[in-house]
């Protein structure tokens, strides 16, 4: 299962709202039948001219992105489609977490489902946020999730929220599917009660 | 006396199988649809367990996304389109599910085909991997979109862990007049919302211009909640609901039946429930609708003039809409009723029911789709197909020039071989204008089939209205 605990690292910023899952991964590319390799394929469309070569000045392919973890996005993160491959191709291409004011639903509980922490922040963060990124590329935030806490560059920190059973998954790799397994004797009783 | 609820309530209320302080609740699901797209990893990972489906009878697969619809040739795009529909039929050959397979007379969308099997009740809980599975809440049924690691769970527990979304209502007073339809409604809804605007809640669309609606219309207001970022959209059932549903093939018969129809009953929303945000549009306000931009929230009565950014007092709005327009090849305060397109696009779960192409065929009858413009119709199901040529639809569309297709979901989602090319404009009856969404490099107008009729006639976008 995978974990997450705390995380320090330089931001790539990608300041446009309402990203959704078709920008994230393009769908002509979910004919796959794995979960591996999507990495190279994370914002395909936007990252990657006509004939393939990167475009360098997309966020992504910054010379100082190499190597980050965190994307600092705009609002409304990862509207759309249900697509999981989304953050299995954010993960891929080496994300842990992302911060916006808000994210997609689907988006976001696919996103704990693979250790891509979701961290949502108020507005008038999220605007010191990437002016302060605009001002220093070499930026380095640091995110906590036992504390729920983002440290932010001037000094001090902001908590965010995250739902206490996905924490609990996360810190301490509680697999989602044996604990709906272990629920066995109560959907068995719940089936054998219904009203037919 | 219970205190009185709201639909969604009845409905979460009777699937919560257990819910413990600090966790998400344990919700049961009724019906669970899969398609080829979403469901190899979940497969994949039920076997790398040794664990089997829990309920295979309450699992129900389909062949869209992927598959061909050029008539006759049943070639696939590519060998990896071909590999995924081979892991879905041998996964639901190996699990015991049933499979709606591509070229079975109950192929389809599969957001078609659940509510015209009958599969897809009131009061059930629905899920797909699948974001438009919000279309089946038109039955009064909590239907939403899953990731695949749910499907997962699903497969192997027929459970989900959900926490409590909020709700919304929608209240529609008035009338649609002539020429607008419901898809025109849920677009200037969105508008109104936004697309991150109903983010956490479950919709529940209300009032005498819901009531008013047909099945099919329902379906098409429901299925575009999830681009106002609602978790599901819901309709309470009704004479309608049933009337529809009454006869279908899987829907309970007998006793059984009577029985049904007795708890539907129960559901709608009691009167002095309390919903946590409610919203009100009126229905005789909104005209046929057009999106100019690349999301579904980006839409504007066809009529109107494109919005300046310089208005936007918001620096990250105006530039999304600079963006926007950039990328639609548009000018700020034009019009867009005369923008030449290429293409039109009559298919998708929102608008490939019977209604759709009857309203469409209505307007082509005896015209011509302009010269220089394809139009493809693809009915959403093959029974959707076969009903249209009973009727002789697929004559209309073919005398006007149009092209008649396989059923599927085709150029909406543009991964299997049908897709408009770099900087081509279509007007579409699908749900999603984002970037390159029909195609790398696409434009996509989203409107309703008598728009999406009209404008291919003229060659570009048009008003349905004065032809009807
Ligand atoms: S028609 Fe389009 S939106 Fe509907 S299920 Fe198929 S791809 Fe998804």
């Amino acid at each position: 299962m995978p974990q997450f605990t705390s995380l320090k690292s330089r931001v790539i910023a990608l300041p446009q709202a309402d990203v959704d899952t078709d920008q994230i991964i393009p769908a002509r590319f979910l004919k796959v039948t794995d979960k591996e390799g999507l990495g190279a394929l994370a914002f395909h469309d936007w990252r990657y001219h006509e004939d393939g070569t990167p475009r360098p000045d997309f966020p992504l392919n910054l010379a100082e992105s190499r190597g980050a973890q965190i994307l600092l996005a705009g609002d409304n993160f990862g509207c759309g489609s249900s697509r999981e491959h989304a953050p299995w191709a954010l993960v891929g291409f080496g994300l842990r977490a992302v911060i916006s004011t808000s994210f997609a639903d689907i988006f976001r509980g696919n996103a704990l489902k693979n250790g891509l922490l979701p961290v949502v922040v108020d507005a008038a963060t999220h605007r010191a946020l990437f002016e302060e990124r605009g001002r220093d590329a070499t930026l380095e935030l640091s995110v906590d999730l036992a504390t729920q806490t983002l440290s932010l560059p001037w000094g001090g920190s902001v908590t965010f929220p995250v739902d206490a059973f996905a924490k609990r998954c996360l810190l301490d790799g509680v697999d989602e599917l044996g604990y709906l397994l272990g629920h066995e004797a109560a959907i068995a009783r719940f089936e054998a009660e219904r009203p037919t | 006396m219970t205190a009185p609820r709201t639909l969604f309530e009845k409905v979460w209320a009777s699937h919560v199988v257990s819910e413990e302080p600090g966790c998400p609740a344990v919700l049961y699901v009724d019906l669970h649809l899969v398609h080829e797209v979403t469901s190899p990893q979940a497969f994949s990972g039920l076997k790398s367990r040794g664990l089997r489906l829990r309920r295979p009878e309450r699992t129900v697969a389909t062949m869209d996304h992927s598959i061909p619809t050029r008539p006759g040739g049943l070639a696939m795009v590519d060998a990896q389109a071909q590999n995924q529909l081979r892991q879905l039929e041998a996964n639901c050959t190996e699990f015991g599910v049933e499979l709606h397979a591509l070229g079975a007379s109950t192929q389809g969308i599969v957001h078609v085909i659940g509510p015209e099997l009958g599969l897809t009740q009131p009061g059930m809980t629905v899920v797909c991997g699948d974001s438009h599975t919000s279309t089946h809440g038109a039955f009064g049924a909590l239907a939403f979109g899953i990731g695949t690691s749910e499907v997962e769970h699903v497969l192997a527990t027929q459970c989900l862990l959900q926490s409590r979304p909020k709700t919304l209502e929608v209240r529609v007073d008035g009338a649609l007049a002539k020429g607008t339809t419901a898809k025109d409604l849920i677009l200037a809804l969105i508008a109104k919302l936004g697309v991150g605007g109903a983010t956490g809640h479950v919709i529940e669309y209300r009032g005498e211009a819901i009531r008013a609606l047909d099945m099919e219309a329902r379906m098409t207001v429901c299925n575009m909640s999830i681009e106002a970022g609602a978790r599901a959209g819901m309709i309470a059932p009704d004479d309608v609901t049933i009337d529809f549903l009454e006869g279908l093939a899987r829907v309970p018969q007998g006793e059984a039946w009577d029985r049904a129809v007795a708890r539907w009953r129960a559901l709608p929303t009691d009167e002095g429930a309390v919903f946590d945000r409610s919203v009100t549009i009126d229905a005789d306000a909104i005209g046929p609708m057009i999106t100019y931009g690349t999301n579904p929230g980006m839409g504007m009565p066809i009529g109107a003039r494109l919005p300046r950014p310089e208005e936007l007092s918001d620096p990250a709005a105006r530039a999304q809409l600079e963006k926007a327009l950039a990328y639609m090849g548009l000018r700020a305060g034009q019009p867009l009723l005369g923008k030449a397109i290429d293409v039109v696009f009559l298919g998708s779960c929102t608008n490939s029911r019977l209604s759709d192409l009857r309203q469409a065929a209505e307007i082509l009858r005896k015209r011509k789709v302009a010269k220089g413009v394809r139009m493809l119709v693809v009915p959403g199901s093959a029974a959707v197909k076969r009903q249209a040529e009973s009727e002789g639809l697929d004559r209309v569309f073919l005398e006007a020039g149009a092209e008649w297709r396989e059923p599927g979901c085709s150029m909406c989602i543009a991964m299997n071989g049908d897709e408009l090319t770099q900087g081509q404009y279509a007007v579409s009856t699908s749900n999603r204008n984002f970037e390159g969404r029909q195609g790398k490099g696409s434009r996509t107008f989203l409107a309703s089939p008598l728009t999406a009729a009209a404008s291919a006639i003229a060659g570009a976008v048009a008003d349905p209205r004065p032809l009807l």
